[in-house]
C-alpha cells in the first residue's frame, strides 16, 4: 500500500500553512496525525500533491477550562483528552467517548482536530461536539471565523471549512448535568455502527435540558433537538424514552453497507440512544 | 517521482543519516532501508498492531506514519529493548508464559506492553486487555499474552523494590 507521490512541507507557523495553501488550494492538506488522511492516501482514494504536516506549528496544543468553556487545541490527542483529570471532570463526557475511538496506538496519534475536520460521518468527535453545542474556529488567508459545529457538516467529507483555512481549536461551553457517550462497534478500532452522544440536566425528577446527536448514520453527525425536546419536561419514563427515540429516527438517515443493513442501523440506534439516555439520566 | 528528503531520525539509539521519498512508510524504513526487522508488518491498515514501536515516548504503529513525519524523531524497536543475551521482563516471561504460538506478533505486542506498564506499572487483567487492544494476536486468544504481562509487572515491580 504505496500512496501516490507527494511533496512535504513541515511549517513552524500558522502563516506559513497559510502561504502555503493559497499557493497550492485544494491540491493542498493539512495533516494533524494522519490516522485519517494517511490510510486514505494509502488506499489512493485521496490525492494529496502538497502534504502540510501542522507537528511543527506552534499555539494548537493544550487544553484551556475556564468559567467560560474549554478550549481544546487542534493538535491534542485522544490520548490526551483521556489522561487530561482537569478536562474529564469538567466535561467527563469527552474522555467516555475518547476511551471508544480506536485503539491505544491510534489515540496516541489521532487528534480532535483531524477528527473533527476530516469530515468522515464515521469519526465520533463530530457527534459528540454537535450534542455539547461546541464551536470550531477556523484561520485563514482573511483571518479568524468561528463556525458552530452544529453548522459546521455539510455532506461525507465536505464541511464549512474553506480550502485555505486551517481549524485551529474547539470551543465548549461547561457542559452541566449528566452525560453518557454509548457506541455499538464489531471490533476495537471500528467506526460505529451507531452511536449516541447525551447531556441531559434534571430538576428534581424533570428533565429541564437534554442535547442528543448521533454518529454514522447519516453522511453527517445528526444533531437531534427533536429527540432532546421529547425529553424535556418529562420524568424520562419509557413514554419519553419511546417518543426520543422515534424523533431521533425521524432525523436519520443511514445506508446499507458492510456493518449492517438500514433496518438493522435503525435498531442499534434506537438500542444506544435509550442506553445512552437512561444512563445520561442516572448520572444527572 | 518526488523529490528525495535528507532524513535523520535515532533508532534504538543509533543515529540513521538518509535520502528517501516523503511517501514512504516508517514500517518499509525500518525493515527495508535500516535493516530493522523486529516491527512487523500484519495488516498494513492501523489495525493489528505488529508494526507498534515507540516515538517519543508513545507507542505508533510504523505502518501509519510517513517517513518525513519521523524525520528528527527518537525511535525504539523491539531490538532496543532486549536482545537474547540481556531479555526485557517481558521477554522474559513470555517466554515462560507462552504467550506466543507463531510469534509473528510478538514484537509489537512486548513493545506496546513496554508502555503499557510506564503507564500502569500493576495493571488488571481487563485494564491489559484495553491497553493491548490496538495488538491482535490470532494464535493465542490472548489468555497467555494476559499472564505474560501480568508476570512480568510483578517482575519489574519486585525488581524495582529490590533495587531501593
Amino acid at each position: 500500500m504505496i500512496p501516490a507521490a507527494f511533496a512535504y512541507y513541515r511549517p513552524t507557523d500558522m502563516a506559513g500553512v497559510i502561504s502555503l495553501l493559497q499557493e497550492h488550494g485544494d491540491d493542498a492538506r493539512v495533516m494533524a496525525g494522519g490516522h485519517s488522511l494517511i490510510p486514505m492516501m494509502k488506499l489512493r482514494m485521496a490525492d494529496v500533491p502538497h502534504l502540510i504536516d501542522l507537528q511543527a506549528v506552534g499555539g494548537l496544543s493544550g487544553i484551556a477550562i475556564g468559567s467560560g468553556g474549554i478550549r481544546i487545541g487542534a493538535m491534542v490527542t485522544q490520548s490526551e483528552i483521556i489522561d487530561d483529570d482537569a478536562l474529564s471532570a469538567a466535561a467527563p463526557i469527552l474522555r467516555e467517548a475518547a476511551l471508544q475511538i480506536a485503539d491505544p496506538q491510534v489515540r496516541n496519534m489521532g487528534t480532535v482536530g483531524g477528527n473533527v475536520a476530516n469530515g468522515d460521518p464515521g469519526n465520533d468527535m463530530p457527534g459528540l461536539m454537535q450534542c455539547l453545542d461546541a464551536t470550531f474556529s477556523l484561520i485563514g488567508p482573511d483571518g479568524v471565523r468561528d463556525v458552530p459545529a452544529r453548522a459546521f457538516y455539510e455532506a461525507a467529507y465536505m464541511t464549512a471549512r474553506g480550502d485555505e483555512e486551517v481549524l485551529t481549536a474547539v470551543t465548549i461551553p461547561l457542559p452541566a448535568g449528566g452525560y453518557a457517550y454509548e457506541k455499538q462497534k464489531r471490533k476495537i478500532g471500528d467506526y460505529a455502527t451507531a452511536a449516541a452522544a447525551v447531556q441531559i440536566v434534571k430538576d428534581g425528577d424533570i428533565c429541564t435540558a437534554a442535547s442528543i446527536a448521533m454518529t454514522n448514520l447519516s453522511d453527517t453527525p445528526i444533531f437531534s433537538e427533536a429527540a432532546g425536546a421529547a425529553l424535556i419536561g418529562t420524568s424520562v419514563d419509557d413514554a419519553a424514552l419511546q417518543a426520543a427515540t422515534d424523533a431521533m429516527q425521524g432525523d436519520i438517515d443511514p445506508s446499507e453497507d458492510n456493518r449492517g443493513p438500514v433496518a438493522f442501523k435503525k435498531h442499534v440506534a434506537g438500542v444506544v440512544l435509550r442506553r445512552a439516555i437512561a444512563r445520561a439520566w442516572s448520572r444527572a | 517521482m518526488s523529490k528525495k528528503m535528507h532524513i535523520t531520525m535515532t533508532v534504538n539509539g543509533k543515529e540513521e543519516e538518509f535520502l528517501a521519498e516523503p511517501r514512504e512508510l516508517l514500517i518499509y524504513t525500518l525493515r527495508e532501508r535500516l535493516n530493522i526487522t523486529g516491527p512487523h508488518i500484519g495488516c498494513e491498515t492501523s489495525h493489528c498492531g505488529a508494526c507498534t514501536v515507540t516515538i517519543g515516548g508513545k507507542s505508533v504503529k510504523a505502518c501509519t506514519m510517513f517517513v518525513a513525519q519521523a524525520d528528527g524523531a527518537d525511535i525504539t524497536t523491539i531490538e532496543g529493548i532486549g536482545g537474547p543475551d540481556d531479555l526485557h521482563p517481558l521477554q522474559t516471561a513470555f517466554k515462560e508464559h507462552h504467550g506466543l504460538q507463531c510469534g509473528y506478533c510478538t514484537p509489537g505486542m512486548i513493545t506496546r506492553a513496554t508502555k503499557l506498564l510506564e503507564e500502569n506499572p500493576n495493571p488488571t487483567e481487563e485494564e491489559i486487555r484495553f491497553g493491548m487492544a490496538g495488538n491482535l494476536c490470532r494464535c493465542t486468544g490472548y489468555q497467555n499474552i494476559v499472564k505474560s504481562i501480568q508476570a512480568a509487572a510483578a517482575e519489574m515491580a519486585a525488581a524495582k523494590e529490590a533495587a531501593e
